[in-house]
């Protein structure tokens, strides 16, 4: 094992003694009554439910949480190293912890890759000559040496990004190493590059670990112990279950599934395909080529945008589902939105055969916002970025008021995605997979022929991922077409349909196989 | 958006020297020429700054993409002084209540290549500096307080994101039905929705930003700096530089008669 190069890393202890927190402004806890022992260097994964408090606890132990929280009630003790971590802001012992989040784009602060990496080190008032050799060191170890330090962090990955975040905790040289759904949004090449980061840096630091993550067969074999907690909200103590990873497993195995954690080798049952499918040509598109920038304006010229993607064919039928598939940056979302009427094509055409396009011209671009959601509609892989109002039922109604149609399709659904409790909620309220629920369901609503869904499965538990892939493989039978860009081969297998493959391009020449799934 | 504004890559002379040095410079420059409406003083700046072009790395067609809305609003406030202020000298151009005279021209020009020689420093300051270094330079030398400087800078980057989702978000919302078509005050109320929600995805990605930040150590008393901000020989020259095209706009407009003090 290598000698860091000074400072080395002391693992830290972190105990937890009947501790609980309740955010300011809830009726309920976020955690309650924790006991938990974790050693110096043990490995451990978090696991339960949404809502279980997971991401509290680790906002805790980073010393992230209530500094604007004055209303807010903890109860019992936490310690890390028997130190409040609260306080380790302005002491000695700032830095002990080091966190990543989810969001690879606000786990980047600065915008040269060394000044982002040095950031943390700096703030711990490190010295100048060991912050250089500290940057160094963790750049290595992440795998991101091939980059020159004044690389701009914008033009990295997402993969990359999380495994530039993990040099800049590493450089911090923290003894304990938390991890919030590090590898929620990225695709399966971005989850392995995290991972093995991850191994890498623990076995040469020795450092304590906590992560939570739904998928556990990526972190099984990395960490050495599985705690599953419940929700605060229940007045049992808040550890579940806490033990080796294999007996957990086995022991909780239909209990975590349930939970809708995505143990391994568990693929939750769907409902399969009755139908095989209408042959009604819907939308075909024609040597396209794709790109979301616009046409620029120099002077008085008009330049075309370079395509991500080009000389692209396709063809959505009613009743047959389409996925697109590759890697990230292969241009499938762009793909995806311009055969949605969302983006004009850089060239070629996207056009709408005569049932889709009723009356309303055959290029799908042209038409106006609303003759778009009755034909063709679109679900963003954010639901955040497509809520217009301050209420579900509202949310819901959107499409069919101005439309000028009645209710029953929004009764209809909201029993179907099980959203009926929350009519009165406000979307922004809603957990993860409500939220896609929501969001499936207000596009729906308009009843469109065509459904296009960018990432539909991506950071969603077991549970809502089987009740999408069902509920889309009921929608496909009744005869509408569903276009999905996703990673996940399990929920294209699901769907069935035709697969369409986008390489990353390297220059000119694309290479696009498409074939039966 | 982005790679328009960058300046990575760019190699040139004047990266090399201290923000602070040039910012102070371009406001010595800036400063003497809004004493004064003419059209000698604006040309001698001009001129001196179109030939520091190569030296901060920006091209025609570089000021272009990056002024074009100043040199529009320069060029626009000349043609109205031209027209609307009050004639003086031979008439030139008379149609009804809009007229150009000799003297009218002339102060029309003065405020035209005025607006653009104090819009020109600032663009070729922009042009070869990094807002890393300037940050840097402000907290470091200027010992502006490093959490507001560096919150700023943070800040900044996210600017960019919001400009990429500002385009998903008007894409999202088509997608639910509301569209960029209709009367003004339906896209009016179109625009505003888009803007609340872009709002509340700032909101978001800053609230994350600074825990991130905060995760980070960042907000302690004291901080070290992984690279100092330093002052070298060039940073002399950036200041005399400035200090000699602001005195030679003054000379030469004195000299020749033209200098128009505008308090």
């Amino acid at each position: 094992m290598p000698v860091p190069s000074s400072g080395a890393v002391r693992p830290a202890a972190v105990s937890a003694r009947g501790w609980g927190w309740r955010h300011a402004g809830r009726s309920t806890p976020a955690v309650h009554g924790l006991d938990l022992e974790i050693q110096p260097g043990e490995r451990v994964l978090l696991l339960g439910p949404s809502g279980a408090g997971k991401s509290t606890l680790l906002h805790a132990l980073a010393g992230v949480l209530g500094d604007e929280d004055d209303d807010a009630d903890e109860t019992g003790s936490l310690l890390i190293d028997g130190a409040v971590p609260r306080d380790f802001r302005g002491r000695e012992s700032r830095g002990r912890a080091g966190l990543m989040q989810q969001d690879p784009e606000t786990q980047v602060v600065l915008s040269r890759l060394g000044d982002d990496v040095a950031f943390g080190a700096e703030n711990l008032a490190v010295p100048r000559e060991e912050i250089w050799a500290r940057v160094h060191e963790a750049i290595d170890d992440v795998g991101l040496a091939a980059f020159p330090l004044d690389h701009p962090t914008s033009a990295l990955s997402g993969g990359q990004k999380q495994r530039l975040a993990l040099a800049g905790i590493l450089a911090m040289r923290p003894g304990l190493i938390l991890l919030d759904e590090p590898t929620a949004n990225l695709d399966p090449a971005g989850v392995l590059e995290v991972r093995d980061a991850v191994e890498r840096c623990l076995d040469k630091t020795g450092a304590t670990l906590v992560v939570v993550e739904h998928r556990v067969s990526v972190w099984k074999d990395l960490v050495d112990r599985i705690v599953v907690l419940q929700p605060g909200s229940s007045s049992e103590p808040a550890v579940l279950l806490d033990g080796p990873p294999d007996t957990v497993l086995e022991q909780a195995r239909d209990m975590l599934a349930a939970a809708g954690v995505w143990v391994p080798g568990y693929v939750p049952a769907t409902r399969g395909r009755m139908s095989a499918g209408g042959s009604e040509l819907l939308l075909e598109a024609q040597d396209v080529a794709v790109s979301r920038e616009r046409p620029r304006r120099r002077g008085f010229k008009t330049i075309p945008p370079v395509p991500v993607q080009d000389g692209l064919n396709a063809q959505v039928l009613a009743g047959q589902a389409l996925t697109i598939t590759g890697p990230n940056g292969a241009g499938k979302s762009t793909f995806a939105l311009t055969l949605a009427g969302l983006l004009a094509p850089v060239s070629g055409t996207v056009s709408a055969g005569v049932g889709l396009a009723a009356g309303a011209g055959s290029n799908p671009y042209g038409w106006k916002a609303q003759q778009l959601i009755s034909r063709i509609g679109t679900v963003f892989q954010e639901p955040e970025h497509q809520f217009v109002t301050g209420r579900v039922l509202d949310e819901l109604m959107f499409g069919p008021k101005h439309l000028g149609h009645g209710q029953e399709r929004v009764d209809e659904l909201l029993e179907r995605l099980r959203l009926t409790h929350l009519v009165d909620a406000n979307p922004y309220t809603l957990s993860g997979g409500e939220k896609r629920r929501l969001s499936v369901a207000t596009v729906l609503a308009a009843h469109p022929k065509v459904l296009v869904l960018d990432e539909p499965t991506f950071g969603q538990d077991a549970n809502t991922w089987a009740e999408l892939a069902s509920f889309l493989s009921e929608l496909l039978d009744a005869g509408t077409a569903v276009v999905s860009v996703t990673h996940d081969e399990e929920f294209t297998a699901v769907l069935g349909g035709t697969e369409m493959r986008l390489d990353a391009r390297a220059g000119r020449g694309v290479r696009q196989e498409a074939g039966a799934a | 958006m982005r790679d328009v504004l960058s300046v990575h890559g760019n190699q040139a002379l004047l990266t090399r020297a201290n923000p602070l040095a040039k910012f102070v410079a371009v406001f010595l420059i800036t400063m003497v020429l809004a004493l004064s409406i003419d059209w000698v003083s604006a040309s001698t700046a001009l001129i001196a700054e179109f030939a520091l072009f190569p030296l901060a790395g920006l091209t025609l067609r570089l000021l272009w993409q990056r002024g074009w809305p100043l040199i529009l609003a320069a060029a626009l406030g000349g043609w109205s002084t031209a027209i609307l202020s009050a004639d003086s000298g031979k008439i030139l151009l008379d149609a009804g209540i809009w007229s150009i005279s000799e003297g009218s021209l002339e102060l029309g020009l003065g405020f035209m290549l005025r607006g653009l020689a104090i819009a020109l420093p600032a663009i070729l300051l922009m042009s070869c500096t990094d807002p890393t270094d300037l940050a840097d330079a402000l907290a470091q030398k200027a010992k502006l307080p490093h959490r507001f400087v560096l919150g700023t800078l943070a800040a900044m980057r996210l600017v960019g994101l919001l400009a990429e989702e500002w385009q998903t978000i008007g894409m999202a919302r088509r997608a639910r039905g509301v569209g960029s078509h209709g009367s003004p005050l339906q896209r009016l109320r179109a625009t505003l929705g888009q803007s609340f929600g872009l709002l509340v995805q700032a909101v978001r990605r800053a609230s994350r930003l600074a825990v991130t930040m905060e995760a980070r150590g960042f907000g302690g008393a004291s901080r070290t700096w992984a690279r100092e901000s330093t002052y070298s020989l060039l940073d002399v020259w950036v200041l005399l530089g400035g200090v000699v095209i602001a005195a030679a706009a003054v000379l030469t407009a004195v000299a020749g008669g033209a200098w128009n003090f505008v308090f």
